[in-house]
C-alpha cells in the first residue's frame, strides 16, 4: 500500500467522472475505482461539479441539452493527463459522441476531439494504457461477465475484463450465454418500452441463471442495476456487482440490490 | 398495406404474448447469427469488402443522377423501356397501364419488396387482375393474406403446422388425406402449385438486387429459382427497383455481391444470381417479349444529401433485423410498415413520415449490433438518433418524457444545484427501500417496477461520503 502512494506521487494526473448512476446509486463503485486507480500509480482527483455525462438528453434528441452538459464536462475535466470512468456507456459518450456533438465548431471542436482522446473506460485503462495485468484481489465465487454495449462496440473492451479478473485468486469465470447481447436497459429505452425491455433482460436472467454462477458482474450500472432487477424479481439468487468492486477486491458491502 | 407503425406499441405487446411468433423468432436469433459469423471467419478479407462496398456506394449516391440516365439509356439501347415513377401511385398506375396494354389476367412475381412497398397487390386485384407470389414464403403469406415479417424471409413468423393448415384450406383440388407432415412435402405441393402458375402468367413481376449503369442490367439474387422462371416465362418482365439501386459497372456488382449473401444468410453466394438485360434477341432460345423497369422513388431522393443519405447505401440483406434484440422479441409485424428491424427505424420515417413512424427509431437501445454487422456500415444507431432529433424539435415526443426530461437536464446543467438535490433525494431513497435494499414498486417509476425490482441507492451519494472519507481531499 505504501508503495501505491508512493507512486501515486508522480503517475499520471486522472480525473474520475464518477458517472451519475454510480455517485447516486452505487458509491462503492467509486470508491473501488478510485482504490483500482491509485494502486496502479495514479493520481486520483474528483471534480466535485459533475453532474452526468448528457447521453440521456443526446439520445432523446436534445441536442442543445447534450451540449450544454458537455461543455460543462469538458471545461471540468480537460486538464487532466487522463479522465476514466466506471462505464463504457458514459465513456463512449464523452469519447465516441463529444466530438460528434461538437463538429463544426471552430470553438468547441478542437477542445473536445483533444477531451476524447484523454477519456477511457476503467477496466480499458488499466489493462491498455496502463498495462495492468492482474490485481492483489482474492475472492472466492464463480462469476460470470456481461458484456454491456457500448464498452462492447464503441470501445472495444472485450478480454481486459476477463483477463484481469482471471488474475483474482479464488474466483472461477463462467462464460455467459449470448454475453454480448443486449440486456433491455437501453437508458429511457427500458421505462419508454417496459415490456420489451422486459422480454430482453428476461432472456438475460435465463442465461445468467443457467451458467450456476453465484456472481454476475458488468462494467456500467444501468444494466447491472436492470439485470439485478430482474434475477431478484424472478428470485434467482445470484449476487449482482460492477467488475470494479471484485477487481478492487472490495466485496464486504452488500451486492446490488441487496439480498434475495 | 394499411400502416400500424404508430401503434408500435400495442403491436410489441400482442407480438410478446403469441407463442407461435416468439418461437418461431428463436430460429432467427440462432441460424441467422451463427451462419453469418461462420461466413465472415472463413473470408479473412470481409472486411476489407464491406469498406470497397461502402465506397461504391458512396460514389454512386453523390453521382446517382448521372448513373441514372446512364442505366436508363442503356435498358432502351437493349430494347427494355424505363419508367420514371415519382411515388407509389405512380408506380401502381404504370404497372397497371402495360397491364391493361398486354390484356394481362395473371402475373406471376417474384420477391419484391418494392411491390410491398407501393401496395401493388391490393391493387392488382382490385383492377381484376391476380397476382400470384412465387416466392415460397411470400406464396405463404400471400396465402394467409399477411405481409412479410422480415426482408429476406417473409414468412419467418409462420410454422410448418400453420403452413399445412393453410395449404389444405386454398389447395381444395388436391387428396384430403395427403401426407403433408414434412416440410419437403408442404414444399413439392408449392412447387406443383406454382409451376402451373408460371406458364399461363402473361407477366412476371420480379424486383432487383441490384441495377448496373454500364449494361443496363438488372440483377436478382435468389435461393429458389422462382425468380428465373418468373421473368422468363411470363411474356412480359417488369423489372420494379427503388432508384437506389444502381452500381456502376459489373465489377462493382461483383464486389458488393461477395459481402451480400454472407450478410444475409451466410452463403457465399446466393443459389441463383440471375442478370437480365432487355428482352429476349432474336438469337435468344427463350426470354420475354418486353422488358420493363419502373425506377421509384417515393421519398429516396429527399434523403440524398441530407443526414439519412447514408441510409440509401442499404443492400437489403437482413443482418440487421437478423441481429437485433428488439427485433427477436417483437418481430416484423409490430413494425407496421414493409421494412422492419433497425433498416426500418430509419428507412420508415424517411419514407411515410416521423409522425407516424416516431416509434421507431426510440425502439432501440442502441446496443449497436445492428452497426456492427451491416456490410455497408451504416451507422443505423446515429440515423436512429437523427431521427430522435427531428421529433424533439417538432414536439413530437410524449408529454410524459418531454416533461421528465426537462427536469432532469434542469438540474443537470445546474452543478451546484444537482449537488444540493442528491444530497437530499438519495439518501431519503435509500432510507426508503429499507433492509430489503430495493423497491418491488415505485411512484413515477411503474415503468421499471411492473416487470423487475429497482436497486435502492446504497446510501449517501458518493459525492458526499468522499468529501467526509477523504475530508475533502482529491476533490476539486
Amino acid at each position: 500500500m505504501s508503495e501505491a502512494t508512493l507512486e501515486s506521487r508522480d503517475g499520471p494526473r486522472v480525473g474520475l467522472f464518477v458517472t451519475c448512476l454510480v455517485d447516486s446509486f452505487r458509491p462503492s463503485v467509486g470508491f473501488a475505482t478510485v482504490k483500482l486507480l491509485k494502486d496502479a500509480g495514479c493520481r486520483v482527483e474528483i471534480p466535485r461539479l459533475q453532474t452526468c455525462c448528457g447521453q440521456p438528453a443526446y439520445n432523446s434528441g436534445d441536442r442543445a441539452d447534450a451540449r450544454t452538459i458537455a461543455e460543462q464536462v469538458i471545461e471540468l475535466f480537460e486538464g487532466y493527463d487522463y479522465v476514466v470512468a466506471p462505464s463504457g456507456s458514459c465513456a463512449g459518450m464523452l469519447k465516441k459522441h463529444y466530438p460528434e456533438l461538437f463538429a463544426g465548431d471552430a470553438a468547441w471542436e478542437p477542445r473536445a476531439d483533444a477531451f476524447s482522446a484523454k477519456v477511457h473506460e476503467l477496466v480499458g485503462f488499466l489493462s491498455d494504457v496502463l498495462g495492468v495485468t492482474q490485481v492483489g484481489a482474492r475472492v472466492e465465487t464463480r462469476a460470470t461477465y456481461h458484456d454491456a454495449c457500448s464498452g462492447l462496440r464503441e470501445l472495444g473492451i472485450k478480454a481486459q475484463p476477463r483477463r484481469l479478473l482471471e488474475s483474482i485468486e479464488g474466483l472461477t469465470l463462467v462464460e455467459l450465454k449470448d454475453a454480448e447481447v443486449c440486456c433491455g436497459f437501453g437508458g429511457t429505452f427500458c421505462v419508454k418500452y417496459p415490456d420489451i425491455s422486459n422480454a430482453m433482460v428476461g432472456k438475460k436472467a435465463k442465461a445468467v441463471a443457467a451458467t450456476g454462477a453465484d456472481l454476475l458482474l458488468a462494467g456500467d450500472l444501468g444494466c447491472l442495476m436492470n439485470m439485478d432487477g430482474k434475477l431478484k424479481r424472478e428470485g434467482v439468487a445470484v449476487e449482482v456487482r460492477h467488475v470494479a468492486e471484485v477487481l478492487a477486491g472490495m466485496t464486504d458491502t452488500p451486492p446490488i440490490g441487496g439480498r434475495l | 398495406m394499411q400502416i400500424t407503425s404508430h401503434t408500435f406499441k400495442a403491436n410489441g405487446v400482442k407480438a410478446l404474448a403469441d407463442v407461435d411468433l416468439q418461437r418461431a423468432l428463436g430460429h432467427v436469433e440462432k441460424g441467422f447469427i451463427e451462419k453469418r459469423q461462420m461466413a465472415v471467419d472463413a473470408l479473412p478479407e470481409f472486411d476489407a469488402l464491406r469498406d470497397r462496398a461502402v465506397a461504391i456506394k458512396t460514389h454512386v449516391l453523390k453521382h446517382l443522377d448521372l448513373y441514372l440516365e446512364t442505366y436508363a439509356k442503356a435498358v432502351e439501347a437493349a430494347g427494355g423501356t424505363v419508367h420514371w415513377a415519382e411515388d407509389a401511385d405512380h408506380a401502381r398506375r404504370i404497372v397497371l397501364d402495360i397491364a391493361r396494354r398486354r390484356n394481362a389476367k395473371t402475373v406471376t412475381k417474384g420477391k419484391t419488396m418494392i411491390s410491398e412497398e407501393i401496395g401493388l397487390n391490393a391493387f392488382l386485384e382490385e383492377n381484376g387482375i391476380t397476382p400470384i407470389e412465387t416466392d415460397l414464403g411470400e406464396y405463404i403469406i400471400q396465402l394467409r393474406g399477411e405481409h412479410p415479417s422480415h426482408i429476406i424471409a417473409p414468412a419467418v413468423h409462420v410454422n410448418r403446422d400453420q403452413v399445412e393448415a393453410d395449404f389444405r384450406r386454398v389447395h381444395v383440388d388436391l387428396a384430403p388425406d395427403r401426407d403433408l407432415t414434412e416440410p419437403v412435402l408442404l414444399l413439392a405441393e408449392a412447387r406443383q402449385m406454382l409451376r402451373q402458375a408460371y406458364g399461363k402468367a402473361d407477366i412476371g413481376i420480379t424486383g432487383a438486387n441490384f441495377l448496373v449503369a454500364e449494361t443496363g442490367t438488372s440483377v436478382i439474387v435468389t435461393n429458389e429459382g422462382n425468380g428465373d422462371l418468373t421473368q422468363l416465362l411470363g411474356k412480359c418482365h417488369v423489372v420494379l427497383a427503388s432508384i437506389e439501386k444502381i452500381v456502376p459497372t459489373l465489377e462493382d456488382l461483383s464486389q458488393i455481391l461477395r459481402v451480400l449473401a454472407r450478410s444475409a444468410t451466410g452463403q457465399e453466394m446466393s443459389v441463383y444470381t440471375t442478370l437480365s438485360t432487355g428482352p429476349r434477341r432474336s438469337d435468344d432460345p427463350d426470354g420475354p417479349e418486353e422488358y420493363h423497369v419502373v425506377l421509384l422513388d417515393n421519398g429516396r431522393s429527399n434523403m440524398l444529401g441530407t443526414e439519412f443519405e447514408e441510409m440509401l447505401r442499404c443492400i437489403r440483406c437482413g443482418a440487421c433485423m437478423n441481429h437485433c434484440p428488439v427485433y427477436h422479441a417483437v418481430g416484423g409485424h409490430s413494425y407496421g410498415w414493409v421494412y422492419p428491424g433497425p433498416m426500418g427505424a430509419v428507412l420508415t420515417p424517411s419514407l411515410i413520415g416521423v409522425d407516424k413512424a416516431g416509434h421507431l427509431p426510440n425502439a432501440s437501445t442502441f446496443c449497436g449490433r445492428c452497426e456492427s454487422v451491416c456490410p455497408m456500415k451504416i451507422p443505423l444507431p446515429k440515423l436512429m438518433r437523427h431521427w430522435r432529433e427531428k421529433e424533439f424539435e417538432s414536439h413530437l415526443q410524449p408529454r410524459a418524457q418531454r416533461w421528465g426530461l426537462g427536469v432532469w437536464a434542469f438540474f443537470a446543467t445546474r452543478p451546484r444545484l444537482y449537488r444540493l438535490a442528491t444530497s437530499f433525494v438519495v439518501p431519503l431513497l435509500s432510507r426508503l427501500a429499507g433492509s430489503r435494499r430495493r423497491f418491488a414498486s415505485l411512484p413515477l417509476a411503474e415503468g421499471w417496477t411492473q416487470w423487475r425490482d429497482l436497486p435502492a441507492p446504497e446510501g449517501r451519494t458518493f459525492m458526499q461520503q468522499w468529501a467526509e472519507t477523504n475530508g475533502g481531499e482529491d476533490l476539486v
